[in-house]
């Protein structure tokens, strides 16, 4: 089975196969196992996941990681599903953005709310100039040498990426709405420093509200916070929106699914599964009549998911579901979980 | 029940007054979305850890009454757009009675 998405659900899901003797591979956007709860939360506690009062969202995550290690789950992380194609034999092939192809017969989606994507600055005309001056990140610090930058953002991506191009373009500006910067205490020390010497040029109190250039970009729009509202045309040879990341649906929005709320519509009498048959979605990237966002639901969703998936790959096979109390847990690795004959108590 | 009355503009420039209840431990946010004025997949993705900022308002009175901005708040209003000096995340905004007769509107929605 592929599961996208590497979150608790995701994680879980890799336990319920492995259960029915079906293997998994996950891939995930995010360079680690956790899905939100281990990028963004792991030190939040987390109080209704069902006989744990309080659990750190890591701890969380590390137990599932535990729990699913005899079944010896595939990862590939820090790659994000890009498409997905459906072979005559009714397989899936979903390609990476790195370009990793993977093959397998079930998809399940347990994408949460979506791969973590740049936030684009809501300037109408900004599309126009992706890659032609505006860039979301910075992938070649060398690319800007002796250039004209103007960042914007207040966040530490915004000072340190600052900092560091101030020794490297011909001039750094930084654009930012308050006089106040939240990153961390010494970068913010280091950008007013390094504005003191003339080396970064501060405007805050301001945003950049447009673009110009014909082919290429040429300058920004600078407004001025204030009763005047004065806007500002700055030259400029690129310009870097710094505002964090969002979840975004992402490509997979694209794959012919049906999308409602912005999440995948499945159904949920049955199975999960969505409008093309073979691929599944659980946790909170799906939707339903009555849904409830959480991760106890996304558990009880990839149990019933994987009975139906395992009916998918083996139409002829009978299967009766076990209680791992009564059947113990078999690893791939070759370990025996089970319980204690004494455990039993007989029934007088 | 102890409910109070808000008053939520919704992105469409239309006025509600809505009950909101202050013994179900809820803020704000969640009240929007209780009475359904933006449509779901844009408000409160984040589920309310202040961590997205699609359920920025602007505060139209009583901001006097508004609980200190936490550092979580600050630093993701930092990264919003269509911020002014009254836009407050509505997750970080308990309903206390104290806020009977409050007046929001919900900020635009950055698809992007």
């Amino acid at each position: 089975m592929l599961i996208i998405g590497a979150g608790p659900t995701g994680l879980f899901a890799v336990f319920e196969a492995g259960l029915l003797k079906l293997k998994c591979h996950l891939i995930d956007a995010l360079p680690q196992p956790g899905g939100q709860c281990a990028e963004i939360y792991p030190k939040k506690p987390i109080y209704d996941i069902p006989a744990f009062p309080e659990v750190l969202a890591g701890d969380l995550v590390d137990n599932l990681m535990e729990q699913i290690r005899p079944f010896e789950p595939g990862f590939t992380l820090g790659e994000r599903a890009e498409t997905i194609e459906k072979l005559e034999d009714g397989s899936f092939v979903v390609t990476t953005n790195e370009g990793t192809e993977h093959h397998a017969p079930v998809v399940v989606i347990a994408g949460g709310l979506g791969s973590f994507e740049p936030r684009k600055p809501p300037i109408t005309n900004i599309s126009k100039y992706e890659n032609k001056g505006v860039s979301y990140m910075i992938k070649e610090p060398e690319d800007y040498r002796d250039k004209r930058v103007v960042i914007a953002g207040g966040g530490d991506s915004a000072l340190d990426w600052a900092i560091f191009l101030s020794d490297v373009a011909s001039e750094v500006s930084l654009v930012h709405r308050r006089n106040e910067f939240r990153g961390a205490l010494d970068s913010v020390e280091k950008v007013s420093e390094l504005a003191k010497e003339g080396k970064i040029n501060m405007i805050t109190e301001a945003e950049v509200v447009g673009l110009k250039g014909d082919d290429h970009l040429e300058s920004v729009v600078i407004r001025h916070k204030g009763e005047a509202s004065e806007e500002e045309i700055k030259e400029t040879d690129h310009f870097i929106p710094l505002f964090g990341l969002s979840p975004k649906l992402g490509p997979i929005a694209n794959w012919g699914l049906e999308i409602e709320k912005n999440a995948i519509k499945v159904d949920n009498s049955y199975d999960y599964q969505t409008n093309i048959p073979g691929i599944y979605a659980i946790g909170d990237v799906n939707t339903y009549p009555g849904k409830l966002k959480l991760i106890l639901c996304g558990f009880h969703e990839a149990a019933i998911m994987c009975q139906s998936a395992y009916q998918r790959i083996f139409p002829d096979k009978k299967y009766v579901m076990k209680y791992t109390t009564v059947s113990g847990v078999s690893g791939f690795d070759g370990s025996k979980k089970e319980a204690k004959r004494e455990v039993v108590k007989s029934i007088n | 029940m102890s409910d109070i009355k808000i008053t939520i503009i919704d992105r469409e420039g239309h006025a509600h007054q809505v009950d909101a209840p202050t013994d179900m431990n809820m803020n704000l946010m969640e009240v929007i979305k209780m009475h359904e004025l933006a449509p779901e997949g844009t408000i409160g993705i984040c589920g309310g850890m202040a961590m997205c900022a699609s359920c920025q308002c602007y505060i139209q009175n009583k901001e006097h009454l508004m609980p200190e901005k936490g550092y979580e708040e600050e630093d993701m209003l930092d990264q919003a757009f269509f911020v002014e000096d009254n836009s407050r995340l509505s997750c970080q905004i308990h309903i206390e009675k104290e806020l009977d007769g409050l007046e929001v509107k919900i900020a635009p929605y950055n698809a992007d």
